[in-house]
C-alpha cells in the first residue's frame, strides 16, 4: 500500500510539476503570477496541514473524499509544488543555441518542449528530484493520520492490539529504511534508462 | 454548546504558536551543536568515525519522522525513563534536524578545494586551526541559503511532533477543528499561521543566495 501510494503520487506529481514548470516558464504573466502563489504556498506550510484540510476542511464545502484519494490528491500536490521548483531550475538551464537550432529546424513548441527541452533538463535535476520522490516516499507514512492504510497504520494498530509499542514501530521503522534504500537505487536505475534516454549529457545520441 | 467566534479561534492558535517556534528554536540550536560536532567527527582523521556518521544519516534520512517520534515516545518510556511530550519530540527533532545539518554542511566543506586543506597543512595548522581559521569561514558562507531552507523545513516538520501529543499550532489546531466543527476554516487558518512563518525564512533564504552569488 506505501508503495501503491508512493509510485502513483510520484507518477502523478511529477506530471504536475512538469506541466507547473511549463506555466511557469512559458506561460503569459498571469498564470506564471498564479502557479507561483501555488508554489509558494504548499511549499512553505505543513505536509499535515495540508493532508487534514483536504481530508477534514474540504467536506465542508462539498469536496467529499475517502481517505485513500485525499491521501494522493495532498501528496501529489505537494509533489507538484516542490517538482515544479526543482524542473523550472532544470528548464531555464537549457542553453539558448538549443532552443534555437531546434526552432531553425522547423520544430513547433510542443515539440520543442517535448524532445529538445525535458530530455536534457530531467537529466539535469534527476538527483534532486530523487531527493525529492524519497521524501514524498516517506511522507506517506503521514497519511496514517487520516487512516489510509499504509505501513504506518498498519504499525499503529498492531501497538494498538499488542501493547508493544516499541517493536512493532521498530520493525516498521526499519522496513521503511530499506524501502528507502531501494527506492533510490531504482531510481537511479529507472532515470538513465526510460525517463532521458540513454546517454550521459555531452555524448551524442 | 458554545459558540466560538472567528476572533476566539485566532486567539486560541496565537496562543499555541510560541510552542511551535519553541521546538523550532530547540531543534535547529540543538540539532545545529550536534551537526556541528558530528562533522568534526567525519573530517577528523583517522576516518574512522566517517562510516558510523554515515549510517547515522541514512537511518535518519531514510525513515520518516512520524516513526521516529513513535520509537522516541515508546523507546524511552520502555527504557524506564519518564517522558513528556515536550521532551520526546525534543530529543527526536533535535536528532531529526542534526542528521539533515551535518549533511548539507558537510556538502559545503567538500566543496572547498582541496588546495585549501594543503596549503593551511604545510604553513603548520593544526587540524583544529584548520576548521577555525581556514575551512569553516569560507564554508560557513556557502551554507547559508541551504541552512535557511532546513530551517524552513524543520517549522514544518514541528508540526508532525502533534502526534504525540505535544500540543503546538497543529493540535491546537485539531483540537479547535474537533471543537467548532468548522476544520475548513481552522485549517485553513493553521496553514496561514504556518505560511507567515516560513514565508519570511524563504524569502530571506532566497535573498541571501542571490547576494552570495553576486560576490563569486
Amino acid at each position: 500500500m506505501t508503495t501503491l501510494l508512493t509510485l502513483l503520487s510520484c507518477f502523478l506529481g511529477t506530471l504536475f510539476g512538469i506541466a507547473c514548470a511549463w506555466c511557469r516558464v512559458y506561460g503569459s504573466r498571469r498564470p506564471r503570477l498564479a502557479i507561483g502563489c501555488f508554489v509558494e504556498f504548499f511549499r512553505n506550510t505543513p505536509f499535515i496541514i495540508q493532508i487534514f484540510f483536504i481530508y477534514f476542511g474540504l467536506p465542508s464545502i462539498g469536496l467529499k473524499f475517502s481517505s485513500f484519494p485525499a491521501a494522493i490528491i495532498a501528496l501529489t500536490i505537494n509533489l507538484g509544488a516542490y517538482a515544479c521548483e526543482i524542473i523550472r531550475a532544470g528548464i531555464e538551464a537549457t542553453p539558448r543555441g538549443q532552443l534555437e537550432a531546434a526552432q531553425s529546424l522547423g520544430l513547433d513548441s510542443r515539440q520543442i518542449f517535448t524532445r529538445v527541452v525535458l530530455p536534457p533538463a530531467m537529466s539535469r535535476i534527476w538527483p534532486g528530484l530523487t531527493s525529492q520522490l524519497i521524501i514524498i516516499m516517506l511522507a506517506t507514512a503521514v497519511c496514517s493520520l487520516i487512516s489510509t492504510e499504509e505501513l504506518s497504520y498498519i504499525a499503529n494498530r498492531v501497538s494498538a492490539e499488542t501493547f508493544r509499542q516499541f517493536e512493532s514501530y521498530i520493525i516498521v521503522t526499519t522496513l521503511y529504511l530499506l524501502l528507502s534504500i531501494c527506492f533510490r537505487r531504482f531510481l537511479n536505475w529507472l532515470g538513465p534508462r526510460f525517463i532521458f534516454g540513454c546517454s550521459p549529457i555531452g555524448t551524442a545520441r | 454548546m458554545i459558540q466560538f467566534t472567528l476572533w476566539d479561534i485566532v486567539r486560541n492558535l496565537l496562543i499555541s504558536i510560541p510552542w511551535t517556534l519553541l521546538l523550532s528554536a530547540i531543534a535547529f540550536l540543538g540539532g545545529g551543536a550536534v551537526g556541528i560536532l558530528l562533522l568534526a567527527l567525519r573530517l577528523a582523521r583517522p576516518r574512522a568515525f566517517s562510516l558510523p556518521i554515515a549510517a547515522y544519516v541514512q537511518i535518519f534520512q531514510g525513515t520518516p519522522l512520524l516513526m521516529q517520534l513513535f520509537l522516541v515516545y515508546f523507546g524511552l518510556a520502555l527504557g524506564g525513563i519518564e517522558t513528556t511530550p515536550m521532551t520526546a519530540a525534543s530529543i527526536c527533532v533535535v536528532l531529526y534536524a542534526s542528521a539533515y545539518l551535518t549533511e548539507t554542511w558537510r556538502g559545503c566543506v567538500e566543496s572547498i578545494p582541496k588546495g585549501q586543506w594543503e596549503a593551511s597543512a604545510s604553513l603548520a595548522l593544526t587540524f583544529t586551526e584548520q576548521l577555525r581559521y581556514v575551512i569553516f569561514p569560507q564554508a560557513v558562507r556557502l551554507s547559508v541559503p541551504p541552512t535557511i531552507g532546513l530551517l524552513v523545513q524543520i517549522i514544518k516538520n514541528t508540526s508532525l511532533a502533534s502526534v504525540v501529543g505535544f500540543v503546538e499550532l497543529t493540535r491546537s489546531g485539531q483540537m479547535i477543528a474537533n471543537v467548532t466543527f468548522q476544520p475548513f476554516l481552522v485549517y485553513g487558518l493553521v496553514a496561514l499561521f504556518y505560511f507567515a512563518l516560513c514565508f519570511p525564512c524563504s524569502l530571506f533564504g532566497a535573498w541571501m543566495e542571490r547576494r552570495l552569488r553576486v560576490q563569486h
